[in-house]
């Protein structure tokens, strides 16, 4: 995912939330984004410096957390399992940076291991999600 | 709970108008009308912007012969300018390679798309879908709010009864069908108009199948004068 999304996303979904919940104060925000987006932190950081000030509640960069989730590729044909991290190094920019954008293409871009087929599942490590808010009422 | 959701209405605040190309199956001439569609609204001055959303099949990049182009980094990325038209396919990404995906993979990947993209001004945002009422049908629905149907049809029986199948689903969820369009109409009479009456829904008018139009393909210019264009361009006034 592009970094200025996800910063732009998850400010809005706090936002939301905090609506939701009535929450005055946010304390921490704890992001979890699989590592297939490939999220370059300093990027990320960055994009949400500019994004806080769009925020219609406080919100201190420091109390935002993000985790990155590693993955698992499943082979729906032989079973096998391997992850992104060991595969990622073997691939030409541009497509490991198309499979920023869209993570989903990895399944152009890569096969199995083992058997050689593009039918395998992400099994774990392709999402970006919001795992809680906390925060005071 | 998944942030990208929350961008996506964001991403559409500048959009005026939403039309999703639609109908049943494959092969009646969806994207030749999202793309003729799109070259025609720029002809007119609208400011227009072209998704195709055919994951498994897109096609609108060789009909309009785009090719070179790529979107602009910045804040999100920015659909590149061809021909007058914001165009995004997932070819930028895909290059020209198969793409083997499963139903929720293709949901998560037009989500992605529909989250990083930004679309700017525009007043028209033309969508080709893929055939059918599946997964994208259903999430394009669901994630963009303002979005209306045009349903693409032939005479056949075949696509016909498809096309009913589609008006109904979208019926039942309160969806606005900016019209239906039959397409390579080959016989003198047609049925579609009578048989689609049930439905309250404009009626946009028949094109004939058009010989000419495979060697316009890829030449955007040539496609404009084409039968097909031609007579897409009267259909398109009573559409704005
Ligand atoms: N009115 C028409 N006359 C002749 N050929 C047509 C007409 N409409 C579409 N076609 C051709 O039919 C084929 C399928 O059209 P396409 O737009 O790709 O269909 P879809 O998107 O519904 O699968 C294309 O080769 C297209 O050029
Ligand atoms: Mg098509
Ligand atoms: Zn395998």
């Amino acid at each position: 995912m592009h970094e200025w999304a996800l910063a732009e996303s998850i400010v809005f979904t706090v936002n939301e939330e905090a609506v939701k919940e009535k929450l005055k104060d946010i304390t921490m925000v704890k992001v979890k984004v699989g590592e297939l987006q490939q999220i370059e932190l300093d990027i990320f950081k960055f994009a949400l410096e500019n994004v806080l000030p769009l925020s219609s509640i406080p919100l201190n960069m420091a109390r935002i957390d993000i985790e990155i989730d590693e993955s698992t590729l499943k082979c729906n044909v032989c079973r096998n399992e391997w992850n992104f991290r060991d595969a990622a190094g073997k691939l030409p920019e541009e497509e490991s940076e198309a499979i920023h954008f869209i993570p989903e293409v990895a399944h152009i871009y890569m096969r199995c291991p083992r058997c050689g087929s593009p039918d395998f599942e992400i099994a774990k490590g392709r999402g970006v999600w919001i795992d809680y808010i906390e925060g005071e009422r | 709970m998944d942030p990208r959701l929350n961008i996506i209405d964001k991403r559409f605040e500048n959009v005026k108008r939403i039309i999703a190309v639609s109908g049943g199956k494959g092969g009646i001439g969806k994207s030749l009308t999202a793309s003729a569609l799109a070259l025609l609204l720029t002809k007119q001055g609208f400011r227009t912007g072209l998704l195709d959303l055919d994951f498994c099949g897109p096609s609108d990049h060789v009909i309009l012969g785009i090719e070179g182009v790529f979107p602009e980094e910045d804040k999100g990325i920015i659909p590149p300018e061809v021909l007058g038209i914001r165009f995004m396919s997932i070819t930028y990404f895909a290059g020209y390679n198969p793409v083997p995906l499963r139903g929720s993979e293709v949901s998560n990947a037009i989500i992605e798309l529909l989250a990083i993209t930004r679309w700017n001004e525009l007043d028209f945002l033309i969508i080709d879908m893929p055939p059918g009422t599946g997964d994208p049908a259903l999430d394009i629905i669901r994630l963009i709010k303002r979005v209306e149907f045009l349903i693409v049809t032939t005479q056949s029986r075949v696509a016909l009864a498809v096309a009913k199948k589609e008006l109904q689903v979208l019926k039942e969820l309160g969806i606005p069908v900016a019209g239906v369009l039959e397409n390579m109409r080959l016989k003198e009479q047609s049925a579609v108009k009578e048989e689609l009456s049930c439905f309250e829904v404009p009626f946009l008018g028949s094109i004939l199948f058009d010989y000419s139009l495979e060697d316009a393909l890829g030449d955007p210019l040539k496609l404009l004068k084409t039968d097909f264009a031609v007579e897409l361009e009267k259909i398109v006034k009573a559409l704005c």
